[in-house]
């Protein structure tokens, strides 16, 4: 039933930054950026099930608790930058939008060395 | 829960376009230009609070220290 609740909030939204959007463009762009962030906060204890689940699976898994939380943050991430960047798109700036997407492509990698030397290690120990 | 916000910056930037042409055919338009001024500003505070909430809970939420 949720579903149906954010799809009715997200028409009228758009109608009414049709609506807007001639003559006060900024405000319009304001009501897209509101309305992403109602929707996310209501998917959040959607969200924080699948975690709570991830987590467990790799508790039982006994993966190093370290990768885990390193996945989550290149989640976080990735998702912070895909709000902005859409945003920045819909607005008609892409090249911000562009710049935001590579700051959060260096992020992730600088996040995932260790995972990646991890790796490494595991395939220099399996050479002879 | 936070929809009526959504509602209230829709009435906000609706009466606010509607002031600026009116007082544009009164022929004063720096006034036209600070009312849409302020109406741009009332939105943001409202939409930065929002936004520092959703922050707020993604870090919680991913462990984005």
């Amino acid at each position: 039933m949720e579903i149906i609740q954010i799809v009715g909030l997200c028409l009228v939204t758009t109608i009414l930054v049709v609506l807007i959007r001639e003559d006060r463009p900024e405000i319009a762009l304001q009501m897209s950026i509101v309305v992403g962030i109602i929707i996310f906060l209501r998917m959040i204890d959607q969200i924080l099930a699948v975690v709570e689940a991830l987590r467990d699976l790799s508790q039982k898994a006994n993966i190093n608790n370290l990768y885990i939380s390193i996945v989550f943050k290149i989640i976080g991430i990735a998702y912070i930058a895909e709000f902005g960047s859409q945003i920045c798109k819909d607005a008609g700036s892409s090249s911000i939008a562009s710049k935001i997407e590579l700051a959060a492509k260096i992020f992730i990698i600088v996040l995932s060395f260790p995972i990646l030397m991890a790796v490494m290690d595991l395939i220099l120990q399996i050479l002879p | 829960m936070e929809v009526d916000i959504l509602f209230k910056i829709a009435a906000i930037g609706i009466v606010i376009s509607i002031l600026s042409k009116v007082l544009d055919e009164a022929g004063r338009k720096e006034q036209a230009q600070m009312t849409t001024l302020v109406g741009v500003v009332i939105v943001l505070m409202m939409v930065i609070q929002l936004i520092s909430q959703l922050f707020s809970s993604v870090k919680t939420m991913f462990q984005l220290y």
